[in-house]
């Protein structure tokens, strides 16, 4: 179907002897907002990071935008859109924030290979407009991310992500170290993304917060998906048991 | 939603701008300056600072270990460290003194040369292509064989010294071309040092360089997370850190017009002493060239203030050591209030 936007086919990853993902069948379409939960170790993370690039699968597909997709490095899944917001927030704490934003693709004013010299304004005025798309608000741009509280860290990682023009947004347990008000704030941003039509991945461990925010919830247990299940026709004790292994997902009763 | 937002700005109220270690330096100088005036006065009977003679000898003194110093804040600021550029002053100087020896000097490491001297663009290509190596090898154990910088660095720093003990098998070499000796002429080593602090300046500042440098000294995992090539930056860190000690030898042995294979050593560390004083973090991704700078003259006000009031050289190095633990003392406690304060 034209409308998938993500797939992957027998996604596996081994550590060693360590089958951290095994052939995992997974799509998102557009527009979509997917849950992935599961207890520590059931995968997710691991996951992500094929999907990201910044690790390299085992075997398997990955089929992005209806194409084949191979990435060598997390720049490379950028480049073809995907957008992530790692669990460890991916930020240099020495850097202000549009430093930050546009690391790793900072905006050019005079081309000289290493030594190219930054348009400061240009990326200085993309921030600007980026905080404005997610509603985030920060004092002082020109502040060292260090100085800043978890919320602010946390907001410009997302911002981030809405800076360029993303086709996937994945984020990795956006809140886990959030209070309540910084928590709120990041839940609106992701309630703006699912209002602009901008698809996404969520690994969270919050089920309110899954409950409150996506489409459909994907479990994964021991490095599988056990159960696939739209918000509608589920409840928060059904996810449950399919995550401790109560139960498994009548299609994947050969997995688990 | 807006008031959500709304409700996080206030909440979240802007910390002050941490003070900048840049001014502390400049703070540290001024009243070193000000000690040193205040004692001559009433001990010397004389001033320290109105002496043109005294400024330009210990600027020149200091300004070839400031050129290295830049290169060394480059990589403090990348996360690293670099012990070998003592070492790699040793073997440029020696190694570039030889093809820059008056063609007509019978006892001339290459007597081939036939009576010609060798055009000055020579030693300085050979110069730097000497520290080039010395850099590549560097850079590649660090990126590459991911070996830490201070093991890698210090191999370097023992094996450089080797090489330039090995190449005349610890004699000196004089008797360079006049072309030659103008590098290290009266105030050439200070110029050269204020355009490399100044073009490394700019760099570290306004490029896309300098920005990664301090990415990947500030967070390494998050810098590669964001797509930097951080293999490919740090091999070209330390090698522009060696191509500046290559060019610091030239400068050091163009002033001293002979080139001695002990030439540079403990330097390293002067450099880093340097670095650190101004201000550029040990654990990566704060500090600034000009904070160095500010650093180099401190050290040489100190030193040339105890040549000034006539103290025992052998109190010098002691003095040495206890500033650089002085001076990492303080940025360790520095980070820890500021870690506090986050």
């Amino acid at each position: 179907m034209s409308d998938i936007i993500l797939k992957t086919e027998g996604l596996t990853k081994h550590y060693g002897g360590v089958h951290a993902l095994e052939s995992v069948d997974f799509e998102l379409r557009t527009g979509e907002h997917v849950a992935i939960m599961g207890d520590n170790g059931a995968g997710k993370s691991t996951f992500v990071r094929q999907i990201t690039g910044v690790e390299q699968r085992t075997r398997g597909r990955i089929v992005f935008q209806g194409e084949d997709v191979n990435f060598k490095g997390p720049l490379d899944a950028r480049e073809a859109g995907i957008e992530t917001v790692f669990q460890n927030l991916a930020l240099a704490d020495d850097l202000d924030v549009p430093s930050n934003l546009f690391l790793g693709r900072e905006k050019i004013l005079v081309k000289l290979g290493p030594f190219s010299i930054l348009d400061f304004k240009g990326m200085r005025a993309a921030t600007d407009a980026a905080l404005k798309r997610t509603a985030v608000k920060i004092p002082n741009l020109g502040n060292a991310i260090r100085n800043m509280s978890g919320g602010q860290r946390q907001c410009v990682a997302i911002a981030r992500t809405a800076t360029f023009a993303s086709k996937l947004i994945i984020m990795d347990e956006p809140t886990a170290a959030l209070g309540v008000q910084e928590t709120r704030q990041v839940e609106n941003i992701i309630r703006q993304l699912k209002a602009n039509g901008e698809p996404m991945i969520l690994i969270s461990h919050n089920m309110r917060q899954v409950f409150d925010l996506v489409d459909r919830i994907v479990v994964f247990r021991r490095g599988r998906i056990v159960a696939n299940l739209n918000k509608s026709e589920t409840s928060g004790e059904d996810v449950v048991s399919y995550i401790t292994g109560a139960k498994t997902g009548a299609e994947y009763a050969g997995a688990a | 939603m807006t008031d959500a937002s709304a409700v996080m700005g206030q909440m979240d109220k802007p910390r002050r701008k941490p003070w900048p270690a840049e001014l502390n330096a400049l703070i540290g100088l001024v009243v070193i300056m000000a000690i040193f005036e205040i004692v001559g006065w009433s001990l010397v009977g004389q001033s320290f600072l109105m002496n043109k003679l005294r400024l330009s000898i210990m600027i020149t003194q200091v300004a070839v270990v400031g050129i290295l110093a830049v290169g060394v804040t480059q990589v403090i600021i990348s996360g690293g460290i670099d012990l070998s550029g003592g070492s790699i002053i040793g073997a440029s100087a020696m190694i570039a003194m030889s093809f820059a020896q008056v063609g007509t000097n019978p006892r001339a490491i290459f007597a081939a040369q036939g009576l010609v001297d060798l055009p000055i663009l020579f030693p300085i290509l050979v110069g730097l292509s000497v520290a080039l190596i010395g850099g590549l090898i560097n850079g590649a154990l660090i990126a590459y064989v991911k070996l830490p910088p201070f093991i890698a660095t210090l191999g370097m720093m023992v094996s450089a010294r080797g090489v330039a003990l090995w190449y005349t098998k610890g004699q000196p070499i004089s008797f360079p071309t006049n072309e030659f000796m103008a590098l290290g002429d009266g105030l050439m080593p200070v110029w050269i040092f204020i355009g490399v602090a100044a073009l490394f300046s700019l760099i570290m500042k306004y490029t896309v360089y300098g920005k990664h440098t301090y990415a990947i000294g500030s967070n390494e995992a998050s810098a590669r997370m964001s797509g930097i090539n951080v293999e490919r930056h740090l091999m070209l860190v330390y090698v522009i850190a060696a191509l500046l000690a290559g060019l610091a030898g030239l400068v050091l042995t163009a002033r001293a017009q002979t080139a001695q294979p002990v030439f540079g050593t403990m330097n390293e560390l002067d450099a880093i002493a340097m670095a650190v004083i101004g201000g550029v973090s040990l654990s990566g991704g704060r500090g600034s060239i000009l904070g160095t700078a500010l650093g180099m003259l401190i050290f040489g006000v100190i030193f040339s203030g105890f040549i000034f009031l006539s103290v025992d050289a052998y109190y010098q190095n002691m003095v040495k050591g206890a500033i650089i633990v002085g001076a990492v003392a303080l940025d360790q406690w520095r980070q820890k209030r500021q870690a506090m304060e986050a």
